[in-house]
């Protein structure tokens, strides 16, 4: 039977320098819960790099073909007026006035699209509830979710754990 | 310790702080009964907010003839405190977007209450918009709706309509940059709630609002990256909400608004007038919730920086105006200009220089710069100040109408000053709140700087070099 257990530490320099040789030996670290972003551990752990940026770009690329369209479609060609002598004969001739709407549309479909994305991905919803790992969790502590697969190593494991620095051990 | 302190630069965060003490500090006052001066303020801003209530329901069941615009000053008090609101907002972008980007660690102490405090001033500024549309239930006009005139579309070449979407859109970017921020400290505030049994209300209610947010690696990978983004998309938006704002002015053909200056000159003003109510709420709250430790003399001098060199670009932009308008030869230009600083609104011109040009001269003097009190006084003056700047521009441009006969007064009744001291209520009601049930400070991110600027650091630093020395 194979399962998690969760390695309490109280300093954010024993997780980081801590990762490579516990690996190294062997042992299966499976994510860090940190109350703030640790630089650097994402590489450490080898996660991928976010692709969310990714995803704004394309966000803000559908904002702009949206907003263009519906300027092009109200001023040009479902109504085209003449307001102070400038005729909306041709959208392109038009342009200049038409940068601030389109500017704010792609803005505002980029930052809502990629917002929404992370929400999403990161399963960050309302009434979502976060597992109570450790008191001090949110606080001072860092937690290392180590996966056991041979019960009978847990001990040889944990006493590895606190070697590197850590402190404490939740189930 | 593989984290870099500077032995040159001031630390951000005083009194031996550990990443325990911010947590602490922090939540306290959130998870205490408010205090009796939290009551105090609370119940003046509820009865201004009240007073803002009954003076809106009096114009929009009344009519804007409760008002003192007339058929020459057709814009008065309403869009000045609309542009006043606005412009505050600006701040808080700009101390989390742009000082982000220019990583300016020093943001971290006041980035939450200042975008709070954009929020609140947006909601404002948005409210004198209804306000003085008359017909406020046809709020909905300037949005490109099917309807049943045609279909008569708004005009995309109407910097009216650029500014509901440049507005809309600053206002929800704004909303979720600040609650993107705010979901950490939630769950620090869910976990406390659960650890130390508190009321079940504060458990159910942070654990909503902070979405489950657990803190993995994946977690805060994506996090950085979404502030990221946000921050490099947040900054041209803020430039663009109060260039559209000063187009409002520029596109019309009236004297004293018809400029090209107009853009650069608002945005800058904005930066100033909104740096000037981060230092007003920032002193006061500092006081009140003890957080000297965190909102240091560095950062009131850091800011008071920016007020002096903010405020020094918008008087030369009054000085350019006025060379301008002499050198164009533009006779109704000049007159304007002329009649703005000598004519009937000659106090108005001259309190907005007074408090604008004049007042935060004196952070040119580090003491000056580094002393609480003044620096409270300077920021009052500029919230004055700025204020007057947006009245002249609107009031004294249209007082002196092209034709005599039309000359007019602007003369505000008890409703267009109790709508405006009442949007003061509103906003200061909002703010007591967030300060009462949400972290003022970005603790999740404000630790990720204990290590490398904190006069805890300093003395691990120091202490290892006596040791390294002593060996």
């Amino acid at each position: 039977m194979s399962k998690y257990i969760y390695a309490i530490f109280n300093d954010d320099d024993a997780v980081m320098h801590s990762i490579k040789p516990l690996r190294n030996k062997g042992i299966k670290i499976k994510d860090v819960i940190s109350p703030f972003p640790i630089h650097g551990l994402d590489h450490e752990l080898g996660l991928n790099p976010s692709r969310i940026s990714i995803c704004a770009f394309i966000y803000g690329c559908i904002g702009l073909c949206l907003v263009s369209l519906l300027i092009w479609y109200t001023m040009i060609h479902d109504w085209p007026m003449e307001i102070g002598g400038k005729p909306n004969f041709a959208y392109w001739k038009n342009l200049p006035a038409f940068i601030p709407v389109t500017f704010e549309g792609t803005v505002l479909c980029t930052a809502h699209g990629m917002v929404i994305t992370f929400y999403l991905r990161s399963k960050l919803l309302p009434g979502v509830t976060a597992p109570h790992i450790h008191d001090r969790i949110t606080d001072d502590h860092f937690a290392m979710k180590v996966l056991i697969k041979d019960p009978s190593k847990e001990q040889e494991i944990m006493n590895e754990l606190r070697a590197h620095g850590a402190v404490e051990f939740v189930a | 310790m593989s984290h870099y302190e500077s032995p040159l630069r001031k630390p951000l965060i005083l009194q031996d702080k550990t990443l325990h003490d911010i947590t602490e500090d922090i939540c306290r006052p959130i998870e205490q009964k408010p205090t009796k001066l939290w009551y105090a303020a609370f119940t003046v801003a509820s009865i201004c907010l009240v007073w803002w209530v009954v003076c809106v329901s009096y114009t929009l069941g009344t009519g804007l003839g409760t008002w003192g615009t007339n058929k020459t000053i057709g814009w008065a008090w309403d869009i000045t405190n609309f542009v006043w609101w606005v412009g505050i907002g600006h701040a808080g972008t700009l101390i989390s977007a742009v000082l982000l980007l220019f990583r300016q660690k020093w943001r971290l102490s006041i980035n939450r209450s200042a975008e709070a405090m954009t929020i609140f001033a947006v909601i404002c500024a948005a409210s004198f918009i209804v306000s003085h549309m008359g017909r406020p239930w046809l709020a909905y006009w300037p949005l490109p709706l099917p309807n049943q005139f045609g279909s008569l579309w708004v005009n995309f070449n109407s910097a009216l309509v650029w500014d509901v979407f440049a507005i809309s859109t600053y206002f929800s970017v704004s909303l979720v940059f600040w609650y993107t921020g705010l979901i950490p400290d939630f769950a620090v505030l869910r976990d406390r709630a659960i650890a130390k049994n508190l009321a079940p209300w504060r458990k159910s209610f942070y654990s909503i609002v902070s979405f489950g947010w657990m803190g993995t690696a994946k977690n805060w990978q994506r996090f950085e990256e979404v502030s990221l983004v946000l921050a490099g998309l947040s900054t041209p938006l803020v430039l663009s909400v109060h260039t559209i704002v000063s187009m409002d002015f520029a596109t019309s053909i009236i004297p004293g608004w018809h400029t090209t200056i107009f853009p650069p000159y608002f945005v800058a003003g904005a930066i100033f007038s909104g740096f000037a109510m981060v230092q007003t709420l920032l002193i006061i709250t500092r006081k009140i919730l003890n957080l000297e430790a965190y909102i240091t003399i560095y950062h009131i001098d850091m800011m008071n920086r920016v007020i002096m060199i903010t405020g020094s670009i918008v008087g030369c932009a009054y000085i350019t105006e006025f060379f301008i308008a002499w050198y164009s030869g533009v006779e109704y230009e000049s007159y304007c200009f002329v009649n703005r600083a000598t004519g009937a609104y000659w106090w108005a011109y001259w309190s907005m220089m007074t408090c604008n040009v004049f007042s935060p001269q004196i952070f040119w003097s580090k003491k000056a710069r580094t002393s609480v009190a003044l620096t409270f006084v300077v920021s009052i003056f500029v919230n004055i100040g700025m204020w007057f700047e947006r009245y002249v521009i609107i009031v004294s441009s249209l007082h002196r109408d092209f034709l005599p006969s039309s000359w007019s007064m602007h003369h505000p009744t008890f409703t267009e000053v109790g709508i405006f001291i009442g949007s003061l209520g509103l906003f200061f009601v909002l703010f007591l709140l967030f300060a009462k049930f949400f972290p003022v400070i970005a603790m999740s991110e404000l630790k990720t700087i204990v290590k490398s600027s904190s006069t805890q650091a300093k003395k691990y630093q120091k202490e290892n070099v006596e040791l390294v020395t002593s060996h």
